[in-house]
């Protein structure tokens, strides 16, 4: 079930193209507004590329040609191709659990089979089997105005892979959910997913290591980065995928001394890393890491840069000071001693050796 | 101290305004609908030509309440008699003859009341609100075939009404036309077959002017009336049923010398000529 | 955020109270003074006779049968109102709604100008041996044409409301359209659809001046009720009386169920945030 992706949309600014593995799920990241709804849409069949080509398994999804775009109708239509959501073979699970109101929990689960012409006995079987799967065997007569938000998203989830889809769509599908049932939605999902072509568009960078391959995080309708989850979260190369990390990120170009920021800063990285000089780099830190205060502090062995104090968060115990350029976790003693607030100039230090620079 | 004063003051203004305000609005839509509702039933033809100089001693204004199929010799005559008598005007009101009796006998203000049956004009008379000797015969309407002016069924004779093949449209026997054609019926033996028995005649010559019917029973006057529309057919055995119009003075009249004038003028010679030319019979 | 309604502060000015009143009133009013001028004695008897009985039937009849085309006919039309997209979507959406406003007589007019015999669909139905003039089946069309607008405003308003995100879901399941129509769609705008049919139902069985000018009035052939009424109001005015309570009770029986049509949303719960 190897899948295949290229479209574009104009109106949206949208143009990506991927590739999935069988059995693979990706990891769909990128801010609100980036596209990752547009392209779940476009996969699934529910909106129309300007261009663009989609096969899953041998099978076209649809077939747009990019000079289609300002041909007459009549010619795009022979030329373009085009395949209803229907026969795709493609299931999309939303955010909300979207169950049929009117029907019983067993028959949103047999919804899929039966559509595909299968007979009820059977169809109620095989619901039956994915109710089990999903440990809500005991839900099925029930109707889902009846159910915990949980419970809903479990059977979402049954009804979604008892259609048995070639490709699983997944919209964030835990974050309308109490955060302590998403837990056990989320290990049931890693147990259903495994051998699954899915893609999953999640906020939750937990979600992304728990159930990814491979993450793609979308900015502005495009790919910014994309590889196996650990590289691209431990090793961000854009600030979204960094905040998602919780890492602060200093994107530059390698000099004979150590990285010179975009910012215009220098920094020293730990001994031993040779980076080819004008490379493009990226340093991560953890922001536990980083250091504040209120003069210059005069220590040679740190990297030392200035900042302007964005806003202050409180996080459990500690305080989340974010600046222009780096954050730092500090103890809200720390917060009252130097009496940081908005809009002050501070000066932020961290140690060569905790940060890891690596080539973009 | 002052602030609170103020402000207790014109909330309270505020709430009187509004019940004003409320009791306005009530009176405005009871204004409204009564000008809409009294708009076509009052219809007042000259009524601005009383400032002439008296020709006779009538003085005072009248509503006539007459049969719907009266309406435009009345409105003819109604006009002449204003301009005969300057001071005396006349508002007239026409429907069927039925929905009259119902209205006068609720209390609707009337002077004088011109059926288009006997039958009616006894409901009054019975009900003590025309004397038994008032009312005056003035005219007469017999029933005529009306046919589409092409008349696709070639009917020439009242027998021809009952083929099978043609579409007759009739009154229903509830309302004074249909009553006439079951009288017509019964006298000449012809038992008619209609495909509808409508409630006015408006409805009859509806289905006969837009073809959906091939002929329909009305009265000589409604075929006139409907001009190049529809083609009438007399036919002999209409004397059978011989419908006669009464007017009378309503008792309880105001102006009973304006209205027995005009009750008189309408059974006099103009009343006659007018009458006539829209195709009534003699009394 | 349904399910809060109890102690909600509703705050509702006086002077809003006392025009509701005058309003309701005013709706009231007159069918109460209908029914003290109810002759009892007679009552059963004036119901019960030949022409009221026949006119009653047909009536029913008819207006089962306008109700049925209704919906055959509005369901298709509020599903591509409501869900597609296309030029001339709002004249359309305009001229359909038509009826509600259009004078009941100028629809008979309509009617008789198209399938009149000498209509414009007239002609060819004559031909065809079919006449539809003076018969039933024009009483039922001209109650159709009346009466669909009620059952496609509420069905499209209410497919509005649901969205299509069911349907989307329903169709990456791998259902076709017309499954999605039957099984998604439809059993979730059903509350809608019931209330439609019954306001259609209602319309129907009301309808008097489109009947009157195009289908005519034969008692047990075209004369419905609303046309006996009529009728008989020239000599029997306890008739009359008595079969206008006769139809404001069946109009409040199925004003009634379209109430409980509406307050049966159990399941729309599901459907909310």
């Amino acid at each position: 079930m190897t899948f295949t992706f290229a479209a574009t949309l104009a109106e949206r600014g949208f143009d990506v193209e991927l590739t999935i593995a069988e059995g693979e799920t990706v990891a769909l990241l990128g801010p609100n507004g980036a596209g990752k709804s547009t392209l779940l849409n476009l996969i699934a069949g529910l909106i129309r590329p300007d261009s663009g080509r989609a096969v899953l398994d041998d099978r076209v999804l649809f077939d747009v040609p990019a000079d289609a775009q300002g041909a007459r109708a009549a010619s795009n239509a022979i030329r373009s191709r085009w395949m209803p959501p229907h026969a795709r073979g493609v299931s999309l699970l939303a955010q909300d659990a979207l169950l049929f109101p009117h029907l019983t929990v067993l028959d949103n689960v047999a919804f899929g089979p039966r559509s595909a012409g299968v007979h009820r006995a059977e169809a109620d079987a095989r619901a039956h089997g994915w109710l089990r799967r999903v440990d809500a065997a005991e839900l099925s007569a029930r109707k889902p105005g009846q159910l915990s938000g949980g419970q809903g998203q479990r059977i979402a989830v049954a009804r979604a892979l008892a259609s048995d889809p070639g490709l699983l769509l997944l919209d964030e599908p835990l974050a309308a959910l109490d955060v302590s049932v998403a837990p056990a939605i989320r290990r049931m999902l890693r147990d259903v997913l495994a051998d699954r072509t899915a893609v999953i568009v999640t906020h939750d960078v937990l979600d992304a290591f728990t159930l990814a391959d491979r993450v793609v995080v979308l900015e502005a309708g495009r790919i910014v980065d994309i590889g196996p989850t650990r590289q691209v979260l431990d090793r961000p190369s854009t600030q979204f995928a960094a905040g998602l990390a919780a890492l602060n990120l200093l994107l530059g170009t390698a000099s004979a001394y150590g990285i010179r920021t975009d910012a215009g800063s220098h920094v020293a990285v730990p001994v031993g890393q040779s980076l080819p000089e004008g490379a493009r780099v990226g340093v991560a830190i953890r922001p536990a890491l980083v250091s504040v205060s209120a003069t210059e502090p005069f220590d040679p062995a740190l990297n030392i840069l200035p900042g302007v104090i964005i806003d202050l968060e409180t996080r459990g115990d500690l305080i989340r000071v974010r600046t222009d350029h780096l954050a730092a976790d500090v103890t809200p003693g720390v917060v009252a001693d130097l009496d940081l607030s908005s809009g002050a100039r501070v000066w932020l230090a961290f140690r060569p050796t905790d940060a890891v620079a690596y080539l973009l | 101290m002052s602030v609170r004063n103020r402000t207790n003051e014109s909330s309270r203004n505020r709430r009187r305004s509004v019940g004003v305000l409320a009791i306005a609005a009530v009176a405005a839509v009871a204004a409204v609908a009564l000008a809409a509702c009294s708009s076509p039933t009052a219809e007042e033809p000259g009524a601005t030509s009383a400032s002439s100089t008296a020709a006779s001693g009538l003085e005072g204004s009248i509503t006539v309440f007459a049969a719907a199929s009266l309406k435009s010799t009345f409105t003819e005559l109604a006009a002449e008699f204003e301009t005969a008598n300057p001071d005396a005007t006349i508002a007239l009101n026409f429907a069927g003859s039925s929905d009259l009796v119902t209205q006068i006998t609720e209390g609707a203000p009337v002077d004088v009341f011109a059926s288009a049956d006997e039958k009616n004009m006894a409901e009054l008379t019975d009900g003590g609100l025309v004397d038994a000797d008032a009312p005056v015969d003035f005219a007469t309407n017999v029933l005529q075939i009306a046919v589409p002016p092409t008349n696709p069924a070639g009917i020439a004779t009242f027998a021809d009404l009952a083929k099978p093949e043609v579409k007759t449209v009739v009154c229903a026997p509830q309302v004074p036309c249909g009553s006439a054609a079951v009288t017509v019926e019964q006298a000449t033996g012809v038992t008619l077959a209609p495909v509808s028995e409508e409630s006015s005649v408006t409805d009859v010559l509806g289905k006969v002017t837009s073809g959906e019917a091939d002929a329909g029973l009305v009265y000589v006057t409604d075929v006139i009336a409907a001009g190049d529309a529809v083609t009438g057919i007399p036919f002999p055995e209409s004397s059978e049923a011989v419908n006669t119009y009464p007017i009378a003075v309503v008792k309880a009249s105001k102006s009973a010398d304006v209205a027995q004038a005009f009750v008189d003028y309408v059974s006099g010679d103009v009343g006659r000529y007018v009458l006539e030319s829209a195709g009534f019979g003699k009394p | 955020m349904p399910g809060r309604r109890s102690s909600s502060y509703a705050g509702i000015p006086g002077w809003v109270v006392i025009v509701a009143v005058i309003g309701a009133a005013f709706v009231v009013l007159p069918l109460a003074a209908m029914i003290l001028r109810v002759n009892w004695a007679e009552f059963i008897p004036l119901i019960t006779s030949e022409s009221s009985v026949a006119a009653l039937l047909l009536s029913l009849r008819t207006s089962v049968a306008a109700t049925a085309l209704c919906i055959v006919l509005g369901i298709p039309m509020a599903v591509v109102l409501a869900r597609a997209e296309f030029w001339g979507q709002k004249v359309l959406r305009s001229l359909v709604l038509l009826p509600l406003v259009l004078p009941p007589v100028v629809g008979g007019i309509a009617l008789l100008y198209t399938f009149g015999r000498r209509g414009l669909l007239g002609q060819s139905f004559e031909m065809l041996g079919v006449t539809i003039a003076f018969s039933t089946t024009a009483v039922v069309l001209a109650q159709t044409f009346v009466a669909l607008p009620f059952l496609v405003l509420s069905l499209e308003g209410a497919l509005r409301t649901v969205g299509t995100r069911y349907e989307a879901v329903g169709a990456t399941l791998g259902a076709r359209p017309t499954t999605v129509l039957r099984r998604i769609t439809m059993p979730l705008v059903l509350p809608a659809l019931i209330s439609g049919a019954v306001l259609s139902f209602a319309r129907a069985l009301g309808e008097f001046g489109a009947t009157l000018t195009f289908a005519g009035s034969l008692q047990g052939v075209t004369r419905t009720l609303p046309l006996e009424i009529y009728l008989q109001r020239e000599t029997d005015p306890d008739a009359a009386v008595a079969l206008s309570l006769v139809l404001v009770i069946v109009a409040v029986v199925v004003v009634g169920l379209a109430h409980q049509a509406g307050e049966f949303t159990g399941f729309r719960r599901g459907a909310s945030s």
